[in-house]
């Protein structure tokens, strides 16, 4: 057990767990004021139900002992042989319950993303059931896959230091899914939904790139020079991207936005997790630069397909992801970690296929099961809020309560 | 005595207040108002979404005076408010009945 490197896993736990409050901010900012609060309640409520069930089931089912390389199996239910002694397989240096505590933030957040999708408009109750539901057949078999000792996409050899994959493209697609089987809002295409605080977005934005520190960096689970590494290349992807999306944005628009910048720095964000242990700065500038620019082209491809994925969800996330593990595939190289894999650009081509794989069966499993799950729910208590309450606002019609008396 | 009724430009409030008051009007109010006219709304973007805001913001000034004093008050507001550009706003003359002051049931012109 090493003393720095627990401190710097706890450390990040508390970061990352700040990152869903900040996402609270970032979307509720950009929602009307009639739904603040509603969209708020989402992310907030997820701090709750996630971590209930990460220490009841989630964390054994995603990282407890493999069973047929698909599934964690339930012998750590209720964290039963989880304790203050390292696990072998998980931050060896650390308290097995400080690896699962940091885990547990990751787990709370990547459902708390999907919300954009359908923000404005989901039952409270409907929002519930669809997260218990979501957490424990979509998150913690990909975690599994992907992080949990005997997993196939880990076996595999995909890389995926932070959550390219489980986190940003899992909850990128799902987000389509939502977008897709919820349906619209009401009046659009004629309504203007503009954002109704745009300085409580940029608040949640700087937030989330502070958050973010915790995330990637504490992924090395070490206080050490790859947690460095993941830091210094996180900071820049992110500075790159605010910068690329917002001049794109002025050349394609006339005009650079408070938004697009704060949009930007995230998608910058998104696109360097899951290299951030494996690729150097000079990658993370490539990496963040492209990211802010395809992650805009993203958001004015959504107008083109009419879809209404309220916040962006897949733009940032679904697309954001994808080029991340990509890119991962590409600027990987073994002198930055090597414990990775080089990537295309470093000679070794094979990797790039490997990462292919990865996202495509990651966006297969994620869609179809999201689908599933929204179905049920739909049976069973319904989706969608009655017209009456979405004019009215989530705020009142949900939570009896009002954002804003001035 | 007139109620003067003048839509303005809101940064432009500053120099009407001063050219009413060196005419020796003694209070006026103040709203924040929203409209369109000629000038119509403007665009706004984001994250490349276009929307046309229809309703712009504006300033509307209402004052009470003596008959007299409306021809002056009208030329200063046009003076102080125009830009020359097209949103510049207008100025609305209404007839006022009868004035009271809460305070001391005072009538009239001493009301004002």
């Amino acid at each position: 057990m090493n003393t720095g490197d627990t401190v710097f896993v706890l450390m990040s736990a508390a970061l990352v767990m700040l990152m869903t409050p900040a996402l609270a901010l970032f979307y509720g900012g950009m929602v009307r004021n009639k739904n603040v609060l509603g969209t708020i309640m989402h992310s907030f409520t997820l701090l709750g139900i996630i971590t209930l069930e990460w220490v009841l089931w989630g964390y054994s089912m995603s990282f407890g002992p493999d069973h047929g390389s698909v599934i964690g199996g339930l012998e750590w239910f209720g964290l039963n042989n989880v304790g203050m002694e390292p696990s072998p397989d998980y931050g060896s240096t650390v308290p097995h319950l400080a690896f699962m505590i940091f885990q547990c933030m990751f787990a709370i957040l990547t459902p708390a993303l999907i919300t954009g999708a359908f923000a404005e408009r989901l039952k409270f109750t409907a929002f519930l059931l669809f997260a218990l539901l979501w957490a424990t057949f979509v998150y913690n078999p990909l975690c599994h896959w992907v992080w949990g000792v005997g997993g196939w996409i880990g076996r595999m050899g995909a890389l995926d230091f932070a959550g390219g994959t489980v986190v940003h493209i899992s909850s990128g697609i799902s987000a389509l899914a939502a977008a897709l089987i919820i349906g619209k809002r009401l009046g659009y295409g004629s309504t203007a939904y503009i954002p109704h605080n745009l300085p409580m977005t940029i608040t949640g934005a700087a937030l989330l790139w502070f958050g973010w520190f915790g995330f990637n960096a504490g992924s090395a689970l070490a206080c050490n020079g790859l947690a460095a590494n993941a830091f210094v290349v996180t900071h820049i992807a992110s500075a790159v991207a605010a910068l690329s999306w917002m001049f794109f944005e002025w050349i394609h628009t006339g005009k650079p936005t408070t938004l697009g910048a704060a949009s930007g720095a995230v998608a910058g964000l998104v696109a360097i997790t899951p290299g951030s242990g494996f690729v150097g700065p000079i990658s993370a500038i490539i990496i963040g630069g492209l990211g802010g620019a395809i992650c805009y082209g993203g958001v004015l491809l959504k107008s083109r397909l009419a879809y209404d994925d309220s916040l962006d969800v897949v733009a940032i996330h679904g697309l954001g992801g994808t080029w991340g593990a990509i890119a991962t595939g590409l600027f990987a190289s073994t002198l930055i970690n090597p414990g990775g894999a080089n990537g295309l650009f470093f000679g070794n081509p094979g990797q790039l296929w490997i990462q292919l794989v990865s996202v495509i069966s990651t966006m297969i499993f994620a869609f179809v099961m999201t689908l599933i799950i929204l179905k049920i729910v739909d049976i069973t208590i319904g989706l969608r809020i009655t017209e009456e309450d979405e004019v009215r606002g989530m705020d009142v019609s949900l939570h009896n309560e009002a954002g804003y008396s001035f | 005595m007139k109620k003067v009724e003048a839509i303005i430009k809101p940064f432009k409030l500053d120099d009407v207040k001063d050219g009413l008051s060196s005419l020796g009007v003694k209070g006026l109010t103040v709203t924040e108002v929203k409209g369109f006219g000629r000038q119509r709304g403007h665009k706004e973007v984001y994250r490349g979404a276009e929307y046309q805001v229809d309703f712009v913001s504006k300033i509307k000034i209402e004052v009470v005076m003596e008959s007299d004093l409306v021809a002056e008050a009208v030329k200063v507001i046009q003076e102080k408010a125009r830009t020359g550009e097209i949103g510049d706003g207008k100025i609305f003359l209404v007839p006022v009945e009868e004035v009271v002051r809460i305070r001391t049931g005072e009538t009239g012109k001493d009301a004002i």
